[in-house]
């Protein structure tokens, strides 16, 4: 039982960073539909980023973290002006087949600077953010990434449903060109949606690296896992997306405890056919509402 | 003649580089005045507010010749961001609301022109407005009935405070009744607010009601403009547009030559 139990929370942990990061990508897709393949690479990016602020500049581990979520977001402006807004007009699928050039541009240039091995950060998170139940222990990177996500998950919910710019990248997502009539800045909303995916990526980027240690392939495959997690959540759902992530971390905590580590990276897709082949739009993706 | 506050000259409009819509349209608009624009389906009306609205681009149209000018400057074929933000804001055909916003929230998008600044005051004018939208604040406008949807459309363009108004038939699919409750709304935001507006609409009998001023389009260009009762009285307008026979007596098929007097304005 405390086996269990020690494995459900690890499983909610994992899981809410893996929703946070597939909220990243749900956003730039309701927005623009374009599907970001390069979600895993903006994550690794951001863990190196942090890598290299802790270890070469030698910041403290809070400067190096805000100034990283800051990098990211700059980052994601910057791939939006640059490489997206020349292509808007074009066809969906090129702008797809960009994302997946960037992909292979972030990964080589990692793999240039850094190199293709693990690396670790140093120890920083104290010992007294563990948590001790019974007998269950919460690790204190499991313990920090639940404040953290937690932290995330309300300060997006009140930015989208409270703030002028929340509701205006709703609007955009809902009804392009009504937003445009009313003088919405759609091409802002684009970029500030990129900006926070790379935000919220590089933040789940670091904490994966705290809790498996930083290699640019672990960290990419990880950026695929927002697949099955929308897909499952419903592609166009924040909040889905979130609850895809604690399913899909479930899952494989639980199939990594009791069948086989090595199982764990599978039963989550064939979880995924399974719940799709009841619901096909995932388990929150929208119900259109259709005026007849 | 009062202060011109929309003068469009001799424009073109070409969508995809290759079908001309527009034929050489030219019309002003008088502060304050409702305008109404008239004319069959396809004649270019809707094509006409984008022009000026800047809402051809996304539909790769474009202004090819002639000049729009507003408020004494050229704005023919910038970006809708730009033309919103000097106070033009079309209120689109067909309603489209943002289905999974509340009613509140719509109205919130509506300041996007000038976001930061207070809203309240301005909630609280469109809810004066428009009463029923009152007690749906919350609920999702995918929800809400045609004729809310209109008057939150018609509310949200409110929210932006616009020097010029131009609605694209807001009677479309609407109950007589609730038509004649939206052109009496739109009357009194005219009146109440000194907001100049362009009426684009197929109810012309409503539209000539409420205007000021008239034009009729056909086939992309501007074939016969004049007061609204100058226009009502016109015996061609009478017959096409408001149904009526010339002489007041129900028509039978055989008299019917409209092609010929069609022929006269081609």
């Amino acid at each position: 039982m405390d086996f269990f139990l020690q494995l459900l929370v690890n499983g909610v942990c994992v899981g809410l960073l893996y929703g946070i990061s597939a909220m990243g990508f749900v956003m730039i897709f309701k927005s623009s539909s374009v599907l970001n393949f390069a979600h895993g690479e903006l994550l690794a990016l951001g863990a190196f980023f942090f890598l290299a602020l802790i270890t070469w500049a030698g910041l403290p581990v809070l400067i190096a973290f805000i100034l990283t979520l800051v990098g990211c977001f700059i980052l994601g402006f910057l791939i939006e002006k640059f490489f997206l807004r020349p292509l808007i007009g074009e066809k969906l699928i090129f702008v797809i087949m960009l994302t997946v050039g960037l992909a292979a541009m972030f990964k080589g240039l990692i793999l240039l600077i850094w190199g293709g091995n693990l690396h670790t950060y140093p120890d920083f998170l104290p010992e007294s953010l563990a948590l001790k139940l019974g007998a269950i222990y919460i690790a204190p990177v499991y313990s920090a990434t639940l404040v953290i996500s937690v932290l995330f998950l309300v300060l997006f919910g009140l930015f989208f449903k409270k703030s002028a710019q929340g509701i205006y990248m709703r609007s955009v997502a809902d009804n392009q060109k009504a937003a445009l009539s009313l003088g919405v800045h759609v091409r802002r909303v684009f970029a500030l949606s990129w900006a926070i995916a790379a935000l919220v990526a590089s933040m789940s980027g670091i904490v994966l690296g705290i809790i498996n240690g930083v290699n640019v392939h672990d960290l990419s495959s990880i950026g695929l896992k927002v697949f099955p997690v929308v897909i499952l959540g419903g592609l166009d759902s924040i909040g889905g997306a979130i609850i895809g992530g604690i399913i899909i971390g479930l899952l494989e905590t639980f199939t990594g405890g009791y069948l086989s580590p090595s199982l764990r990276d599978v039963v989550p897709y064939i979880v995924l056919v399974f719940i799709l082949l009841v619901k096909p739009y995932g388990l929150f993706g929208l119900v259109e509402i259709e005026r007849v | 003649m009062g202060e011109i506050l929309l003068q469009i000259n001799n424009i073109s409009v070409v969508y995809s580089d290759v079908i001309q819509v527009l034929k050489g349209v030219s019309l002003s608009v008088e502060k304050g005045h409702i305008v109404s624009l008239l004319g069959s389906n396809g004649a270019g009306k809707t094509t006409t507010l984008k022009a000026v609205s800047g809402l051809l681009k996304p539909e790769n149209g474009e202004v090819t010749d002639g000049e729009i000018i507003f408020q004494g400057k050229n704005i023919q074929n910038q970006a809708p961001e730009h033309i919103t933000r000097q106070g033009i804001i079309q209120v689109l055909e067909g309603r489209q609301p943002f289905k999974y916003l509340t009613i509140e929230e719509n109205l919130r998008v509506g300041t996007a022109t000038r976001a930061g600044k207070p809203y309240k005051q301005d909630l609280e004018m469109v809810y004066n407005y428009f009463p029923a939208l009152v007690q749906r604040r919350k609920s999702l406008a995918g929800y809400c009935s045609g004729g809310e949807l209109q008057m939150l459309v018609i509310g949200r363009a409110l929210m932006a405070h616009p020097k010029l108004l131009m609605l694209d038939e807001p009677s479309l699919g609407l109950a007589p009744l609730v038509v004649k409750e939206i052109f009496q709304i739109i009357k009194k935001i005219n009146e109440d607010q000194g907001a100049t507006i362009i009426l684009v609409e197929q109810n012309a009998n409503m539209a000539l009601q409420v205007a000021h001023y008239g034009y009729v389009m056909e086939n992309g260009k501007i074939m016969m403009e004049g007061t609204a009762k100058e226009l009502s009285e016109n015996p061609d307008v009478k017959e096409f547009y408001l149904g009526m026979a010339a002489s007041g007596i129900a028509k039978s098929y055989k008299d019917v030559k409209s092609y010929k007097r069609r022929k006269r304005w081609l």
